[in-house]
């Protein structure tokens, strides 16, 4: 597929070039010239495009088939010929799931929606105000160590949970904090720091420095530069920051399963949906619909903050 | 400090309290005097590090050299110190090994893999229009997007022998080119490692190259056409434009990316939890001996904690490279 659209790319390099400076060929030569040169361009945006059309068909196609299997009735989930679109639509699966009425579950999805809310809104808020203070200090002030701190964050960002989960467990256990949401607030948004904080570093060190002066100039305090000119200029490093800290809580798995244990009243959404799912003779349209239920609300909250979760993410990535 | 408190609750009309002389006033001449600033920003941040990414690391270590099991939580017997005996039953245990083997095979295969199709969507989007760009950008944005969970759940179903349409495809595909393995009712999470992390790759790299493709992309626009133009008007084929070229132009990214990738997938733990599940020794990884180790019955901390700290270790050298490389990239100016 690769092979013949590439070919087809150093065809155009060679004959666009004729009818550009066609002048000195005969008349005959410069119209097949540009036809060829036409015909090849064609060729080549239309395998292009299909193969772009073909990756984009089988990115969305698992995510096509989760939301099509919630909506399936169970006899045709189960059928031996599986059709793309459910003949039957039916929303049973969801009033199954949103009722709790459902085998193996713990109780309608609200409860562990609500959960997974608190604790990744209050990730979102803790990472965002430590991170905040904290990359002011790394991007605005010199002091000793500054470097080594900030090449210590980037190491400290790729210590996995399961390596650390082990005594993390017994210490929130000594705390009693194994069965609550606090415990896992807690650890989320000191997981998100190391990030957060590059993040915004990134973001405060693109101001210029000159508009603090200028206002310090005038005799603004040092409150009153960070909410009128620091803050507004760094908004949107915050809402990437935000983004990071929010699939950091919404998506973690690891220490939710560790810590909340039998706490099933406590359960966040990724736990809930792998709890059901673990329970033996596995009823499919209720698990999808419980995981289009989970998934869906974060893909519209990435397809709202699209353009601006591509260039901060990049900024994270490439730049640290 | 107590006299700063009370200055909130007087009235404003007073206006000793911030004016020179008064509590606060002094605070804020002692933190300038002594460039405390930048200390106090950071200390909130770097207090929670500490206590919860930093200590435990140290903790960890610890217990490697414990024997912290069930009877010493619960009291029954004092924790004592056993040398390197938690080491040597690792190093002992063809278990370790084996899933030792199972992570480096995977990470081995699925690297290259993701940066593969990365490349090749990112060089896709770099020349498609528009509106196809932003089609094709915003389904691997919902790939990405997707919980690693929920993906999890979902290619377990779509990979299922019972009612799986990846069987059910497989099967009615001519034999000289899926095999002539009966696919009807195959089970990939249990057949053995191969088939298992087969399962796994498909859904790693199918929720990580957008990843790669958006990254290389944003790098991709830095390079100058006309430097890309020029090559094939001297009869570069495209081939040769992305070894001569491009590549070499990427490579700092490209190194940022592969060693990322190699941490990523070295780790993988959701995935493999949901897809093998605990039980099935011979499918595990490192994460998944790590955990059944500590945390299966009997719970050994003591023995999770050597193989942590060998896990830390093994992580710690892949992610020097990356700082090195971030540094390189100028991620420090």
């Amino acid at each position: 597929m690769t092979g013949t659209e590439l070919t087809g790319t150093e065809l155009t390099g060679t004959t666009m070039a004729p009818p550009a400076r066609g002048q000195a060929g005969p008349a005959g030569r410069r119209d097949s010239a540009r036809i060829s040169a036409r015909t090849v361009r064609q060729a080549k945006s239309v395998s292009l495009n299909g193969l772009g059309l073909l990756i984009a068909l089988v990115t969305l196609f698992p995510i096509f088939w989760m939301v099509s299997t919630a909506f399936k009735p169970s006899q045709e989930i189960y059928s031996l010929t599986p059709s793309l679109l459910p003949a039957h639509p039916t929303v049973g699966n969801f009033d199954q799931v949103i009722s709790g009425q459902v085998t193996g579950g713990i109780g309608p999805i609200w409860l562990f929606f609500r959960n997974s809310l608190a604790v990744t809104l209050s990730t979102v808020v803790f990472a965002s105000i430590l991170s905040l203070l904290a990359s002011v200090a790394v991007a605005r002030f010199r002091f000793r160590l500054r470097t080594t701190l900030l090449v210590l964050l980037l190491i400290v960002q790729m210590i996995p949970g399961q390596a650390l989960i082990i005594a993390l467990f017994l210490d929130f256990k000594s705390l009693n904090l194994l069965g609550s949401l606090l415990g896992l607030i807690v650890v989320y948004s000191a997981q998100a720091l190391p990030v957060t904080i590059w993040m915004l570093r990134n973001f405060v060190a693109t101001i210029p420095r000159e508009l603090e002066e200028a206002a310090a100039i005038d005799g603004a305090t040092a409150q009153r530069i960070f909410w009128r000119i620091l803050f507004p200029l760094v908004a949107p490093g915050l809402v990437a920051t935000s983004i990071f800290a929010f699939i950091t809580a919404y998506n973690e798995f690891i220490v939710a399963l560790t810590f909340l244990g039998q706490a099933q009243s406590a359960y966040t959404l990724p736990i809930y949906v792998t709890y059901f799912f673990g329970r033996g003779g596995a009823a499919w349209g209720p698990i999808m619909a419980a995981s289009t239920l989970y998934t869906i609300p974060v893909m519209i909250f990435f397809l709202i903050v699209r353009r601006r979760l591509v260039g901060g993410l990049v900024a994270g990535a490439v730049k640290g | 400090m107590a006299q700063s408190i009370r200055s909130d609750h007087a009235p404003r009309s007073v206006p000793r309290l911030s004016g020179p002389g008064s509590a606060r006033e002094r605070l804020r001449t002692f933190i300038r005097r002594h460039k405390l600033a930048p200390y106090l920003l950071l200390a909130p941040a770097l207090i929670g590090i500490a206590l919860v990414l930093l200590w435990p690391l140290a903790q960890v270590a610890i217990y490697s050299f414990q024997n912290y099991g069930l009877a010493q939580i619960t009291g029954v017997l004092p924790t004592q110190w056993v040398g390197f005996a938690n080491f040597s039953t690792t190093f002992t245990d063809p278990e370790f090994w084996l899933s030792l083997r199972n992570s480096v095979l995977f990470a081995v295969v699925a690297v290259p893999l993701n940066l593969l199709v990365g490349t090749i969507v990112g060089l896709l989007l770099n020349r498609l229009g528009k509106k196809m760009s932003i089609f094709v950008s915003t389904a691997a944005l919902l790939a990405w997007a997707t919980p690693p969970v929920s993906a999890s759940v979902l290619f377990y179903w779509m990979f299922n022998p019972d009612g799986g349409i990846v069987d059910w495809a497989l099967a009615r595909m001519p034999h000289w080119l899926v095999g002539s393995t009966d696919w009807a009712g195959y089970n990939w999470a249990t057949n053995g490692p191969v088939q298992a992390y087969t399962m796994i790759a498909i859904l790693v790299i199918w929720q990580a190259f957008p990843f790669v493709a958006v990254t290389l992309l944003a790098g991709l626009k830095t390079i100058p056409a006309e430097l890309t133009e020029a090559a094939r008007v001297d009869g570069a084929g495209p081939w040769r434009v992305f070894r001569r070229i491009t590549f070499p132009l990427l490579k700092p990214i490209y190194l940022v990316l592969l060693l990322l990738s190699v941490i990523w997938d070295f780790n993988i733990f959701t995935q493999s939890y949901i897809i093998i599940s605990l039980g099935n020794q011979n499918e595990y990884n490192l994460s998944m001996y790590i955990y059944d180790k500590a945390f299966g019955f009997p719970p050994s901390y003591g023995l999770g904690g050597a193989l942590a700290l060998i896990f830390a270790l093994i992580l710690l050298v892949v992610t020097v490279g990356y700082v090195r490389a971030s540094i390189r990239q100028g991620a420090l100016t």
